[in-house]
């Protein structure tokens, strides 16, 4: 299951990158005659509302999906890693600061904080990021935190100290990498929920705004149609749990290749 | 336990406040002036003013934080911008619903996931463990926002077999529970199976089936039913997924909810309102969680004294 969520993924990021090139039309490029029109081998994927064609549509938003799942993934891990391991490193009140801000922070239940920050701040891409970075570091804080309490007391780490090595050092040559697989298995997964989170306030439209093609404002564009035109809901729908299952798979592959105890004992 | 009990209360107290501290900032968060946020460019100087005052906006920053604490803890979450009513008794109003549909949504995951765990579990490694393991991490990949208008375009408009939508008879329930429950059916199948595997090793099943116990009886009636320990946990502590899936079924669904009231309230730029629902929906949560906690440490005496 490993391989196809790789695979999976691989397709995404090509779709991405190679968008521009491969999309059969301009995905803004309207056809008003042609709306709603249903799948056809021209148009295999169809037309929308405003008679745009669906499967290049499709793979352009798979460039946002992962814009937005690399970018909000990236600040979280940034942002979780160092303070997580500030919090387990140095423990006392800077622990208890860190600690009391993700407990507060974790009381929202999954993104209602997001559907929130971005009620107020107003929907776009750049609240989108800033929202789901804000609910996002820490789960990776708390993560890195458990694993530093932990490596602190490795050996190594003790003679690094006795030898005088700066706390910095410590820090990032001995005691962050010992975190990092856990993080990397976090950091997959977290791209599945990224992209899922930006598909939803999307979705209920707080998210990226029309007529920049995401994945979740095509769906919600297709709640409008869903008698006469459903294939509006079908792709862009397929297009996100297709990618998020990908960074599933793989997230779970790589846990169990890097947590040999988990892969033992399940 | 009483002690446990105790310092796990005085801990939430922090989190709570920080909660309401949280809430509370959100609408000075809006760029600019709030007052002028809300009614848009046109509003008139004496307009932004009026509403400033309404909101209390031109208070010191203390005093706001002061009122609106002493409300919230009084149940006072102040006025609608919309319609003037108290935001309290419109959330109130919804609550049922919400609750309704959330309750449904858990029934339709434990009923779905714990067979479908326990089959992964007793025939580990198989065709069938790994069918029902992918099936479930599909259910975790597949977005209630596009699994709902599936269900509906299939059973309500296809067939036309339910409604599409509203509430009122059992009927209404079946979609949007069963759109809420999809994800949560598949954390619990893999919470199921883990839990359970871990019970199948243990040396008392062994002894049981060593006496002549039926292999269905010592998984039933031994292993899983101390098993079923961390699975009530992780019900407890998912009801979070069921929270924030609620926003967004309701909205597919137009079922009369908090998630719904919240979604139709950010629209009308009615903040108050917003406030009141993120509020309520995160204070749930959080005593969801103590409740599952307290329970966790009432079965298992360990928890109680290995937490710091």
């Amino acid at each position: 299951m490993t391989r196809v969520g790789a695979v999976i993924v691989l397709l995404a990021v090509l779709a991405a990158l190679l968008g521009p090139w491969v999309t059969p039309f301009d995905p803004s490029s309207q056809e008003l005659a042609l709306r709603l029109a249903r799948p056809t081998v021209h148009h295999p994927f169809g037309l929308d509302e405003l008679g745009r064609d669906i499967l290049s549509r499709v793979l352009a938003g798979a460039r946002i999906s992962l814009i937005v799942g690399l970018t909000v993934v990236g600040i979280s891990t940034l942002v979780g890693v160092l303070l997580g391991s500030i919090a387990g490193y140095f423990g006392g009140w800077v622990d208890d600061a860190i600690s009391r801000s993700v407990d507060v922070l974790m009381a929202f239940p999954g993104i209602l904080l997001a559907i929130a920050l971005v009620a107020v701040l107003g929907p776009s891409l750049r609240n989108v990021v800033f929202a789901l970075s804000v609910i996002g570091w820490v789960g990776y804080a708390r993560l890195v935190r458990g694993q530093v309490l932990r490596a602190r007391e490795f050996e190594f780490v003790q003679a690094a100290r006795a030898l005088g090595a700066s706390t910095a050092r410590i820090l990032l040559r001995h005691v962050i990498p010992t975190t990092l697989p856990a993080v990397m298995v976090q950091a997959t997964l977290g791209m599945a929920g990224a992209i899922l989170a930006e598909a939803a306030l999307s979705f209920l439209g707080l998210g990226v705004q029309p007529p920049t093609p995401s994945w979740g404002t095509m769906l919600n564009g297709g709640r409008l149609h869903l008698l006469d035109a459903p294939h509006l809901t079908i792709f862009p729908g397929a297009a996100i749990a297709l990618l998020v299952l990908g960074f599933n798979f793989l997230g779970d592959g790589l846990r169990d290749v890097l947590d040999p105890k988990r892969n033992r004992t399940h | 336990m009483l002690r446990y009990l105790i310092r796990r209360l005085l801990l939430t107290i922090p989190v709570l406040l920080g909660v309401a501290t949280l809430v509370f900032a959100l609408i000075h968060f809006i760029p600019g002036d709030p007052a002028q946020a809300i009614l848009g460019e046109g509003a008139t100087q004496e307009e932004v003013a009026q509403l400033r005052a309404r909101l209390g906006l031109d208070r010191p920053l203390l005093v706001q934080y002061g009122t609106f604490l002493r409300g919230a803890a009084h149940g006072d979450l102040g006025r609608s911008l919309r319609n003037g009513e108290p935001v309290t008794s419109q959330i109130l109003l919804r609550m049922p619903a919400t609750a309704q549909l959330a309750l449904a949504s858990m029934a339709v995951a434990i009923l779905v996931a714990l067979p479908l765990g326990i089959i992964a579990a007793v025939w580990k490694g198989t065709w069938i463990d790994h069918g029902a393991m992918t099936l479930s991490l599909v259910g975790i990949s597949i977005p209630n926002f596009w699994l709902g208008p599936l269900m509906a375009i299939v059973f309500a408009v296809q067939l036309g077999w339910l409604p599409v939508g509203g509430r009122g008879t059992l009927a209404h329930l079946v979609l949007p529970s069963i759109t809420l429950g999809a994800a949560l059916a598949a954390i619990l199948a893999r919470m199921t199976r883990a839990s359970l595997l871990e019970e199948l090793g243990e040396p008392y099943v062994l002894a049981a089936r060593a006496k002549g116990v039926s292999r269905t009886r010592a998984v039933l009636h031994h292993a899983f039913r101390n098993s079923l320990i961390p699975i009530v946990t992780i019900l407890g502590l998912q009801f979070g997924v069921v929270l924030t899936g609620a926003v967004i079924t309701e909205t597919i669904f137009a079922w009369p909810g908090i998630g719904r009231l919240l979604i139709q309230s950010i629209g009308f730029r009615d903040y108050p309102t917003v406030q009141g629902c993120v509020l309520l929906i995160a204070v749930t949560y959080v005593g969801v969680n103590l409740i599952t906690d307290l329970t966790y440490g009432f079965l298992d005496p360990r928890i109680r004294v290995d937490r710091p």
